[in-house]
């Protein structure tokens, strides 16, 4: 990777290419930003991971890219360049074309997706036929071979029977197979295994990597499990309350890490295979409010590394350096991050 | 619900979640409180224990057993808890007009362990196997359907309710979801003086006063005592949980996933300050998660669950490095490590194939379903006996497998 995105989204040559992205939910309370200028390219075939914790603006980020916001009170601002049109000016039509055919979602929850009423082989049968011009029996074996692939067992019989029939890994299956049977370009994932035991996790975290070697599907894979990212992700997006604070190839996120909330999280995760387990060093304070929003560097409030004084944390905004190969949200300079990271982040590597 | 009956169990058939509270009672030795009632006899409700607590006659006799309990008391690394063969079934009936027995499900299904005092055993597997199920069972909130549970060298499997709620001093438990275990239209406050007035105890220097010390030592701000649940992050709503799992000084903690719920950075914290109230208090922990990492990092042992049973049980660093069953080698080796360079030469061993159901699970070995070695390396005669014949948990004391054929993995699993 050269730089984190291009200068012109159009001509960028990415599959995705989002600009400057900004999501505002209007409360009672005041204005949430909950995405608050994102930009970032993915490149056809490639997997970006986008972690963050909890209210960092993730999912928010995923439905915005797949049109979901429309018609809600939502603002969208920005560009959402997919295959060098902008989804935020087509009409309503050519998104819901685009929709299941071009992107398709796999969220946490399968039942947010199937319906209770419907068979599973029904719902699939008709996403596969608003987007083909086939016969009934047609779209019906090629489902069926779908649910094959993703690992169902006696799809036949599997194929007539409820969502509630389905255990939750198959659920989940049946999700990937509804997203995948018009073999869509970029599949977004947001957190599609969090609920799902880890033996299940490993099935279906494996599947999705044979289904995109076979179709050269894009990914964005949302999650707050590094391990997942580390298993799937070229490239990852570190948020905090709604902005991206780092971003770079994975190898780069995990052994040259250069934002403050990064080494957070890296050190405050127990590991698996950390052979001494040391105390756990967790981020002091909460999440922070993203109707007012902390002043300077949005992190400053929880940063062990801050310095109003020297580096004016509680009143200069960090700038995220598009141009950059690895651009980071902070203040101190790039060479003393690098000698940071190196000499002081314990990241529980064995 | 919030605050439980103090000797009541739950029924058999009501649903597991019937029961998310904290299991509460009086403290056998909280050096704070200073006894004021006699509530051994009262009847197995909140209501009517509070109402025992103002009549208070007999506190100075109450005061001396507690003592004499308190000299019982077993040493650091002495066992605490010991569990044998302990079963939970719970009865289904079929549907329809006319209810009839069907198979019960064989929640937990003949486990044995012990734990000792000070150290943490970690019950980890997958969803369903019965780790809450245990937990439960171990604090009698469940009846067990058969096995036994010492308790300090004593069997207190069918206590009375006297014993039950002495018992209940002394083990607490902490729920994973702290929403659901706390009433959200009681103050903090509130929620954390209940043990102390379900139990008719009244701290030195009043119950506002210890609540507020305990909200500061779990990392509350104590003058947040009149705010109510929702006004909390779930960080620290855990914290609540635990201040008031904390309040009677019990012995035993069962912690039921107390930070699955909880962001990585928010965990940490949690996990730190169970820690260090384990040093403070030498509380003892059985601690209930399916993250094998946070297991890892707590446990001093761990025991690996499936349908019901215990596959393998081993000091924390045996079982990561040397595990010796296919399921705990499979488990390990489907947890993704945070580390892009070996997570891409690492082999996974990946299991077929969903959980059997626990009312009717497998021949044999239950896990010979799934398998690997099974599938993959055993002769017919050897799968014989895989199918035909349950393995006995057997091995040393620091590590035992239930596997006719234990042995380390084909590749490394983490
Ligand atoms: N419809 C809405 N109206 C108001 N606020 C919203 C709405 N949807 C999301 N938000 C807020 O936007 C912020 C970002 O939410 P988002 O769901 O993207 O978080 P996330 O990073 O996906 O978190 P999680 O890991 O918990 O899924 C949150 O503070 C959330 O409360
Ligand atoms: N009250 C109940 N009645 C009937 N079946 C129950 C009851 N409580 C639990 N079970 C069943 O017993 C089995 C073990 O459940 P348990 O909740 O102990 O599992 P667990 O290991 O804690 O799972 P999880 O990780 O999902 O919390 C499951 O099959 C569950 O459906
Ligand atoms: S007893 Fe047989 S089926 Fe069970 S774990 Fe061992 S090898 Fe596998
Ligand atoms: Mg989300
Ligand atoms: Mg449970």
């Amino acid at each position: 990777m050269s730089t984190w995105a291009s200068a012109d989204p159009v001509s960028s040559g990415a599959l995705l290419a989002v600009r400057d992205l900004k999501v505002t939910f209007p409360t009672e309370d005041g204005l949430v930003k909950a995405v608050d200028g994102l930009t970032f390219d993915l490149r056809a075939g490639e997997t970006l991971g986008i972690v963050g914790e909890s209210g960092s603006g993730k999912s928010v980020t995923s439905q915005a890219i797949m049109g979901l916001h429309r018609g809600s009170r939502a603002k969208v601002e920005g560009q959402i360049v997919f295959d060098g049109r902008d989804l935020l000016k087509i009409v309503d039509d050519d998104l819901r074309r685009m929709r299941g055919r071009d992107i398709a979602m796999i969220f946490q929850d399968p039942l947010s997706a199937l319906h209770p009423y419907y068979t599973v082989g029904n719902q699939i049968v008709e996403a596969y036929r608003i987007h083909n011009d086939v016969s009934k029996a047609a779209a019906r074996a090629h489902v069926i071979d779908m649910l094959d692939r993703v690992g169902i067992p006696n799809p036949q019989k599997r194929i007539d029977q409820y969502p509630h029939e389905f255990s939750g890994g198959m659920r989940q299956r049946a999700m990937i197979a509804m997203a995948l049977v018009n073999s869509p370009r970029l599949i977004i994932a947001d957190e599609p295994t969090t609920a799902l035991d880890v033996t299940v996790q490993a099935q279906i975290l494996n599947l999705l990597v044979d289904l995109q070697k076979e179709f050269g599907s894009s990914i964005i894979i949302i999650t707050h499990d590094l391990g997942v990212v580390a298993e799937l992700a070229d490239n990852i997006m570190v948020m905090y309350g709604g902005k991206a604070v780092e971003g770079s190839s994975a190898d780069e996120i995990f052994y040259e890490a250069e934002h403050p909330y990064t080494w957070g999280l890296l050190q405050s995760m127990p590991r698996i295979d950390a052979v001494k387990q040391a105390r756990l060093q967790p981020i002091a304070g909460n999440p922070p409010s993203l109707i007012n929003p902390p002043s300077g560097c949005a992190f400053h409030p929880r940063c062990a590394f801050r310095d109003d004084e020297r580096l004016g944390c509680s009143s200069v905004v960090p700038r995220f350096e598009i141009s950059d190969e690895h651009p980071t949200r902070c203040l101190i300079p790039q060479a003393e991050r690098r000698a940071i990271f190196q000499t002081q982040i314990e990241t529980r590597t064995a | 619900m919030t605050d439980l009956p103090t000797s009541g169990r739950t029924p058999d058939d009501e649903p597991a979640a019937a029961s998310t509270s904290t299991a509460t009672s009086t403290p056998s030795s909280a050096p704070t409180s200073t006894p004021t009632s006699t509530p051994t006899a009262t009847p197995p409700s909140a209501h009517d224990a509070s109402r025992d607590r103002t009549s208070g006659a007999s506190g100075g006799r109450r005061f001396s057993r507690r003592r004499k309990a308190a000299d019982d008391d077993v040493a650091l690394g002495e066992v605490i808890l010991e569990v044998t063969d302990l079963k939970k079934h719970f009865p289904m009936h079929t549907s329809g007009i006319i209810r009839r027995a069907a198979d019960p499900v064989k929640a937990v299904d003949g486990i044995s362990f012990s734990v000792r005092k000070g150290e943490t055993l970690g019950l980890v597997g997958e969803s369903g196997c019965g780790k809450s199920t245990a937990g439960r069972t171990l604090l009698q909130l469940l009846q067990p359907t058969s096995g036994s549970i010492r308790y300090k060298g004593k069997d207190v499997t069918n206590a009375d309710p006297k014993e039950l709620r002495k018992l209940r001093n002394e083990m607490q438990m902490v729920f994973q979801d702290p929403y659901g275990s706390l009433n959200p239209r009681q103050t903090v406050g509130t929620i954390i003086a209940a043990p102390f007035h379900i139990q008719g105890i009244k701290p030195e220097g009043g119950i506002k006063a210890e609540v507020q010390r305990l909200m500061e030592r779990v990392g509350l701000n104590p003058e947040h005592y009149n705010r109510f649940p929702h006004e909390f992050s779930g960080g620290q709503r855990q914290r609540i949980g635990i201040a008031r799992a904390v309040a009677l000084r019990p012995k035993v903690i069962v912690c039921d996933e107390p930070v699955s719920a909880l962001d990585v950075s928010i965990q940490a914290q949690v996990v730190n300050l169970l820690e260090d109230l384990q040093d403070e208090f030498e509380l003892t922990y059985v601690f209930v998660a399916h993250d094998l990492a946070v297991i890892r990092h707590i446990s001093d042992r761990v025991a690996v669950m499936y349908l019901g049973k215990i596959m393998e049980l081993a000091t924390r660093d045996e079982l990561y490095e040397n595990p010796l069953h296919p399921y705990t080698q499979a488990l390990l080796s489907a947890v993704p490590i945070p580390d892009p360079r070996r997570e891409n030469k690492r082999e996974r061993i990946l299991l077929k194939g969903d959980l059997p159901s626990p009312i009717n699970p497998p021949s044999g070995c239950v896990f010979h379903t799934r398998c690997p070695r099974y599938r993959e390396d055993l002769s017919e005669a050897e799968r014989t006996r895989c199918t035909t014949e349950v393995p006995v948990i057997q091995g040393e004391e620091d590590h035992r497998v239930a596997c006719h054929f234990a042995g380390p993995p084909k590749v490394d699993v983490i």
